[in-house]
C-alpha cells in the first residue's frame, strides 16, 4: 500500500506570492495514496529537511513528493535527507512548482490550480517508483592536461604533486605557451621566462608527468574515470632519446628565413628548430612543410627515403652510432586510459589585418602587442631593443591603441579582452626603461585595472614614467614621410588629435585558439559564439563544464591573466584530486536497460545514443552458436538521456527512474 | 553654464530621435572614434560624438542650434568606423531635419541652408536642377555678406562660371522634364503629409 | 551588355565630360544605355539633408521609372545619386509601411527589382579581361592616383561595393589600361562633396591635402568617378592654389575618360578639353 508524504514549500515569497502553498497541502491530503501533506517556508533549510526525515519515521512513508524549487537544485539535498532516514532515495521525487509554476504565471487561483496538477501527477509517479542503487565504476587514476602552457604547467604539476600521474599534451615543439614568449609580466615586472622556465623543468623531470610535444588530441571515448584518448605524436623526425639537444643541426640547416611563431612574425628559424632556447623538451623538430628535403621529396613525387636533398642537419649530427634524426619518421597514435581530462588550449590573438584604417596589418611598423613583447624581451629578435620593424632604428615615439577588435560588435568580437589596459601600462614603461628620451601614448576608452596592485601600476605608468593617456579610439593612421600620423579622439578634453608616431602597438582583442570547436565537439562539451570552452555555471563552477570529468583552465574559458589561469589551473587540479580519491566512482543509476526477450536487434538505439553506450550483444546458445543479436546498454556510460526509450520501435528498452510507467502515470493523472 | 539633466527631457528626446530613424543614442559608448576620423572637425563648434552625448542627456537646443550638424559633410566615415554600429550620418539627417523646421539653423551656416533651398527650389519648378538659376538664386541671397567675409570668392566663382560657360558646361536655359508636374507632386504631397504630422 | 542609363542633373551641366565619356566609352566597349525616360533629380544632399521622406521619394521615382522601362540594372555615373538611388531601395526593402508612403507620394509601385551601378561596378561586370581586350592605347605615361571620395564606397552595409577603407576596382581598371597606379593614402578621404558653392573654405581645404598627398606619392594625375570629387579637384584648383600660395597643376581625369582614351578616342571625344586644368600633357 503506497503512503506518499507530500511537502509543499513556499520558498520565502518565490513560491507563496503565485501559489497557495496551504491550498496544494490541503489538496494534496486528498490524493489517493498520501497520508501526510504539510506545508513550510523553506523547506530546503535544516528544519524543513528534519520534517522529512521525522515524517518518514512517524508515518512509515513508502515515498515523498517535495513540491519545491526546479530537481536541479535540491533534488540531492532531498534525497540524501530521505536516505538519512531510512528511505530509498529514489523513492524520492521533486515537483516544480517554482521555475514551473510560480516563477512564469501571474494568475494566483489558476497558478495554484497548477500547482495541485503538477503535484497529483507527482504522486502517482512516486508509487510506481522502485528502490534503485548507485552504480560503482572504478576510476583510472591518471589525468590528462590538455595545453602546455602556464594554465596547464600548474594543473600538471598540481596533480602530480599530488600523487597521481599526469600525461600533458601540447601541440608546439615545447611547453611554455605564451607566457614564454613575454618579456615581463604584470604588475610586478618580472622577467617572464625566469618565472616561467623553473616550473616548465620541474615539468620536463617530474616523474609523474608524461610529456607529449607536437601531439594533439585526436580521439576521446569513454566517461569520467574510464576515459580512452587516442593521442597522435606528429613525426617531429628527432628521436628524442637519441638527441642530446647540441644544436649542431640547426647551425648547419640551409633554411634560415621561416617566419618564426615564437617572434611572433618578428623574427626567422631554420627548418630544423626548437623554438627557443630554454624549451623544454630542448629537443628540436623538422618543419617538414619547409624543410628542403621533404619538398623536393613531394615535387618529385618520390618516398622520402630515396630523396638526397640536403641532409646537412643529418650530416651535421654528432650521435653516434645511430644519427638522432629520422627522416622516415611517421605519425605515430598513442591509446591512452585516462580518468580526467582539464582543457589548457588557452588564447590566440585577433589579426591586426581586420583593420584597413590601420594599415591592414601590411605595414611594418604597425605591430600587435605581442610583437612588441618580442621586441621588448632580451632573448628576441632585437636582444631586447626596441626598434622599429622597417629600418631598425629606435622610436622616440609610439602610439599604443587599446581596444583593437575587443568591444567591437562591428568589425571585432563585443567583449572586452580584460589584460589589454595591464599589458599597455607595462608597455610604456619597458618602452620608457629601454628609451629614456622617448614618448609613449597611450588611446584607452577605460580603463581596466581591477586586480591586486594592478590599479597602482597603471597610475605609476602616468605618474612616474611620464606615459601620456588619451581618451578615445583612434580613426585612422596615414603613413607620412617614413613615420606614422595617428589621428584619434581625447573627449576628455574635447579634440580630435593628431599624433606623429615612429611605431604603433596594437592590442589586439584575445580569442579562443584556432579549431577550439573541433577539439570540444571531441571531447563533447560546450562552446560559446567566440568558441570559448563553457564552464558549468559562470559564478559556482567555474572550472568544471557539463560533461562530468572534463575540466577548464586558462584562457580557453575566457580572457585572463596569468594569475587567474595559475588559480583555475590549480582549482582545476583540486578538482581531478577529488575524482581520483576513492577507486571507484558513484554514477546515477538513472539509466535504461533492453529487454532482450523482445529487443529485435534493429539497432536504432545504438544510432541515435548520444554516449556510445549502445553496442551490440551477441545472445548464444549453449553450444556457442549466435541464436540472436540484440542491443546493450552500457550501465558505466549511459547518461540516462532517453533517447533510444523514445527511438525503440518495440518499446522494449526502458529507463530506469523514468520507466514508461512512472511517465503513464504522470500524465493520467492530469 | 551648468545643464540641468532630467529624466524626462533624456526619455523623451531619446525617443523622439530614434522614432525619426537616428537610433538609439543609448548605445553610443563616447569612443570619439567618429570624431577622430571626421574629416570637417577644425570647421565645427560640438565634436561629432559630443552632439550624440548631448543628446544623451537630453540637452536638445544646443544641439539643433549647432554649427557642427549642418558643417557636416555626410561623408559617412563616422558611420563605417563606428564600433558599436550607429548610424551617426544618419543622425546627424534627422538633427539637420529637426534643426530646419524648427528655424534654429546657426546663423554661421544659413549658407549651406540657402543653398540646400536653392537646389530643391530649381528641382521643384524643373523636375531637374537648372544650375545657372540656382546658383543665381543662391548668389542673390548670399553676396552680399559674401563680399564683406571674402570677396575673393565671387571673383573665383565668377571665373569658375565664365570658364564653365565657355566650355558649354552651364546651360542657359532651364531642360524641364515632361512629369514636370509628377515631381511638384511630389513636393506637394510630402507637404501635405508633413503639416499632418505637426497638427497631431 | 545593356544597361539603363541615369546620368543625373550634374552629368548634363557642370560635369558634362562625365556624361560625354561615360557615352563613348561604353559605346567603344559595346555596352548599350538606354537612357531612362523623363528621369528626374534625385534630390542629392539637399533632400537628405533637410527632408527624409522627400530624400527617398525623389529617388524612389526613378528606381520607379526603370523598374516600368524594364531595365533591371541601371548605370548611375554620379557617386551622390548612386547612392541615393541605393539608399532609396535599401530603405523601402527593409520597411514596409516607408515604401507603402513613397509609393502614394510618387504615385507609382516600385518592387525592389532595380540594381544599381556606378560606373567602376559597370566596368568591373563587364570584366577586366574583356577590358584589355579592347586597349589600342596604353595610359604608359600615367602614375594615378585614385581617388574614390566617400560615396562610391560609403556606407559599406548600404552600398555594398569594393572595401571601404582600401578600394581597389578603380585601380584595377586603371592597370588594366596600362596605366601606373600609386600606393596612396587619401583614396576615400572626403573632398567636401556638396559644399563647393557654400562653403568654399572648407572645400578649398580638404581638396588641398588630396591634391597635396597624391603628388607626394608620385602621381601625376589623379582619377575621380564623381562630379563631385573633379568639381572640386579640377575646378577649384586655382582657387586652392590662390588659397595656399602654391602653384601645381595637378590634372585631374574620370575614369571614364582614361577608359575611352586608351580604347581609342580622341581627347575631345573623351571629354578631355572641358577641364579647367589643362589635361593634355600627358595624352601626348
Amino acid at each position: 500500500m503506497a503512503r506518499v508524504g507530500v511537502f509543499i514549500c513556499h520558498c520565502g515569497e518565490n513560491i507563496a506570492r503565485t501559489v497557495d502553498s496551504a491550498a496544494v497541502a490541503d489538496a494534496a491530503k486528498r490524493m489517493a495514496g498520501v497520508v501526510y501533506a504539510v506545508d513550510y517556508k523553506y523547506m530546503c533549510s535544516d528544519p524543513g529537511q528534519q520534517m522529512i526525515k521525522d515524517a518518514i519515521a512517524k508515518h512509515r512513508l513508502t515515498g515523498v513528493v517535495v513540491a519545491a524549487c526546479s530537481p536541479r537544485m535540491h533534488e540531492t539535498t532531498f534525497r540524501r535527507a530521505s536516505a538519512e532516514a531510512g528511505l530509498n532515495p529514489y523513492l524520492c521525487e521533486m515537483s516544480n512548482i517554482r521555475e514551473h509554476c510560480s516563477w512564469v504565471h501571474e494568475d494566483k487561483q489558476a497558478a495554484t490550480e497548477k500547482a495541485i496538477d503538477l503535484v497529483r501527477a507527482m504522486v502517482e509517479k512516486v508509487k510506481k517508483n522502485e528502490e534503485l542503487q548507485p552504480i560503482r565504476v572504478p576510476v583510472t587514476r591518471r589525468a590528462l592536461v590538455i595545453g602546455g602552457g602556464i594554465a596547464g604547467i600548474q594543473t600538471a604539476l598540481d596533480i602530480a604533486n599530488g600523487g597521481h600521474e599526469v600525461l600533458l599534451v601540447e601541440k608546439t615543439p615545447s611547453i611554455g605557451g605564451h607566457m614564454a614568449q613575454l618579456s615581463e609580466t604584470f604588475p610586478t615586472l618580472d622577467c617572464s621566462q625566469c618565472i616561467l622556465t623553473p616550473r616548465m623543468v620541474e615539468v620536463g623531470q617530474h616523474p609523474r608527468i608524461k610529456l607529449y610535444v607536437y601531439s594533439e588530441v585526436e580521439s576521446v571515448d569513454g566517461f569520467i574515470g574510464n576515459f580512452e584518448v587516442k593521442i597522435r605524436q606528429k613525426a617531429t623526425s628527432v628521436d628524442p632519446k637519441l638527441c642530446n639537444g647540441c644544436g649542431a643541426c640547426r647551425e648547419a640547416c640551409p633554411q634560415k628565413k621561416i617566419p618564426s611563431d615564437f617572434e611572433a612574425g618578428l623574427g626567422t628559424r631554420t627548418a630544423i628548430y626548437s623554438p627557443f632556447p630554454q624549451a623544454v623538451p630542448n629537443k628540436p623538430v623538422i618543419d617538414r612543410e619547409n624543410c628542403l628535403r621533404f619538398r623536393v621529396a613531394r615535387k618529385k613525387g618520390i618516398p622520402i627515403e630515396e630523396c638526397t636533398a640536403c641532409g646537412k642537419c643529418y650530416e651535421a649530427c654528432p650521435i653516434e652510432p645511430r644519427k638522432a634524426i629520422d627522416f622516415s619518421q611517421t605519425d605515430q597514435v598513442v591509446t591512452e586510459k585516462v580518468g580526467a581530462i582539464v582543457v589548457a588550449t588557452g588564447f590566440d590573438l585577433y589579426p591586426t589585418d581586420a583593420y584597413g584604417e590601420y594599415g591592414h596589418g601590411k605595414h611594418p611598423d604597425i605591430i600587435s602587442g605581442l610583437q612588441f613583447e618580442r621586441l621588448a624581451s632580451a632573448s628576441g629578435p632585437t636582444s631586447g631593443e626596441i626598434r622599429r620593424p622597417s629600418d631598425g632604428t629606435i622610436p622616440k615615439s609610439v602610439v599604443f591603441i587599446q581596444c583593437v577588435g575587443s568591444r567591437d560588435n562591428a568589425k571585432g568580437i563585443p567583449y572586452c579582452s580584460k589584460i589589454c589596459c595591464m599589458y599597455t601600462a607595462k608597455h610604456t614603461m619597458l618602452y620608457k626603461h629601454k628609451v629614456h628620451d622617448g614618448q609613449a601614448y597611450v588611446f584607452y576608452m577605460d580603463i581596466r585595472a581591477g586586480g591586486k596592485n594592478y590599479d597602482e601600476f597603471v597610475r605609476r605608468a602616468i605618474e612616474e614614467d611620464g606615459a601620456v593617456y588619451l581618451r578615445g579610439r583612434v580613426s585612422r593612421i596615414f603613413r607620412r614621410n617614413g613615420r606614422l600620423a595617428v589621428l584619434g579622439a581625447d573627449t576628455l578634453s574635447g579634440r580630435k588629435v593628431e599624433i606623429e608616431a615612429d611605431m604603433v602597438v596594437l592590442a589586439t582583442a584575445m580569442q579562443a585558439q584556432l579549431h577550439t570547436d573541433k577539439l570540444a565537439q571531441t571531447l563533447g562539451i560546450s562552446y560559446d559564439q567566440f568558441e570559448f570552452l563553457s564552464e558549468a555555471h559562470p559564478k559556482l563552477r567555474p572550472v568544471e563544464t557539463n560533461t562530468a570529468g572534463v575540466l577548464l583552465a586558462g584562457a580557453c574559458q575566457a580572457p585572463k591573466d596569468i594569475p587567474e589561469a595559475v588559480a583555475q589551473g590549480s582549482a582545476a587540479a583540486s578538482k581531478v584530486l577529488g575524482i581520483f580519491s576513492s577507486d571507484e566512482l558513484e554514477r546515477e543509476p538513472i539509466i535504461a536497460s533492453v529487454n532482450e526477450n523482445i529487443c529485435s536487434g534493429c539497432l536504432a538505439c545504438e544510432a541515435v545514443c548520444p554516449y556510445g553506450a549502445i553496442e551490440e550483444k551477441e545472445i548464444k546458445d549453449r553450444d556457442g552458436n549466435v541464436v540472436k543479436v540484440v542491443a546493450n546498454v552500457n550501465p558505466g556510460v549511459c547518461q540516462g538521456c532517453g533517447l533510444c526509450v523514445a527511438t525503440c520501435r518495440a518499446n522494449c528498452i526502458d529507463l530506469a527512474g523514468f520507466s514508461d510507467e512512472q511517465v503513464y502515470a504522470e500524465i493520467k493523472a492530469l | 553654464m551648468t545643464a540641468k539633466i532630467e529624466q524626462a527631457s533624456i526619455e523623451s528626446l531619446a525617443r523622439e530621435v530614434e522614432l525619426l530613424g537616428g537610433g538609439r543614442v543609448a548605445d553610443c559608448y563616447q569612443c570619439g572614434k567618429c570624431s577622430a576620423g571626421c574629416p570637417v572637425v577644425s570647421f565645427m563648434d560640438m565634436l561629432p560624438h559630443q552632439v550624440v552625448r548631448y543628446i544623451q542627456l537630453g540637452l536638445r537646443d544646443e544641439v539643433l542650434t549647432s554649427r557642427t550638424i549642418w558643417v557636416c559633410a555626410s561623408c559617412q566615415t563616422c558611420t563605417t568606423r563606428c564600433p558599436k554600429e550607429f548610424d551617426i550620418a544618419e543622425l546627424m539627417d534627422v538633427l539637420r531635419a529637426l534643426s530646419y523646421r524648427e528655424g534654429k539653423v546657426s546663423v554661421s551656416q544659413k549658407d549651406k541652408l540657402t543653398f540646400h533651398r536653392a537646389f530643391l527650389r530649381s528641382v521643384e519648378h524643373h523636375g531637374r536642377i537648372f544650375e545657372l538659376g540656382m546658383i543665381q538664386n543662391f548668389k542673390m541671397k548670399t553676396a552680399a555678406k559674401q563680399a564683406i567675409r571674402d570677396p575673393r570668392v565671387l571673383m573665383q566663382d565668377a571665373m569658375m562660371g565664365k570658364g564653365m560657360l565657355f566650355k558649354n558646361k552651364l546651360r542657359l536655359m532651364p531642360d524641364t522634364i515632361k512629369g514636370k508636374s509628377q515631381v511638384k507632386g511630389i513636393f506637394d504631397r510630402v507637404r501635405e503629409l508633413e503639416k499632418a504630422e505637426v497638427k497631431k | 551588355m545593356k544597361v539603363g542609363y541615369y546620368p543625373g542633373c550634374s552629368l548634363e551641366g557642370t560635369a558634362r565630360e562625365f556624361d560625354i565619356s561615360v557615352r563613348k566609352s561604353c559605346g567603344l566597349l559595346g555596352i548599350e544605355l538606354e537612357e531612362l525616360d523623363d528621369w528626374s533629380c534625385c534630390g542629392a544632399t539637399a533632400a537628405h539633408n533637410t527632408d527624409h521622406l522627400l530624400s527617398i521619394a525623389l529617388p524612389a521615382r526613378n528606381l520607379a521609372l526603370a523598374e516600368r522601362q524594364g531595365l533591371d540594372q541601371v548605370l548611375s555615373p554620379c557617386a551622390a545619386c548612386s547612392n541615393r538611388l541605393i539608399t532609396a531601395h535599401r530603405e523601402m526593402e527593409e520597411n514596409e509601411e516607408l515604401r507603402g508612403a513613397v509609393e502614394a507620394i510618387i504615385e507609382m509601385s516600385y518592387s525592389g527589382k532595380v540594381r544599381v551601378l556606378n560606373y567602376l561596378g559597370l566596368i568591373l561586370s563587364f570584366g577586366i579581361d574583356n577590358l584589355r581586350a579592347k586597349v589600342r592605347r596604353e595610359l604608359a605615361n600615367f602614375k594615378v592616383a585614385c581617388y574614390y571620395g566617400c560615396l562610391l564606397v560609403r556606407p559599406p552595409k548600404i552600398v555594398e561595393f569594393d572595401d571601404p577603407e582600401d578600394p581597389q576596382s578603380m585601380d584595377k581598371i586603371l592597370t588594366a589600361l596600362g596605366a601606373e597606379v600609386v600606393d596612396w593614402e587619401y583614396k576615400v578621404e572626403c573632398c567636401g562633396g556638396g559644399f563647393t558653392i557654400s562653403d568654399p573654405t572648407l572645400v578649398e581645404t580638404l581638396a588641398h591635402d588630396i591634391i597635396r598627398n597624391a603628388e607626394t606619392e608620385g602621381a601625376n594625375a589623379i582619377s575621380v568617378s564623381c562630379p563631385l570629387c573633379h568639381a572640386n579637384l579640377d575646378m577649384k584648383q586655382s582657387a586652392i592654389n590662390a588659397r595656399f600660395h602654391e602653384k601645381r597643376n595637378m590634372p585631374v581625369y574620370y575614369v571614364s575618360e582614361l577608359v575611352a582614351l586608351a580604347c581609342g578616342a580622341t581627347p575631345e571625344e573623351a571629354g578631355i578639353n572641358k577641364h579647367f586644368v589643362d589635361s593634355y600633357a600627358l595624352i601626348r
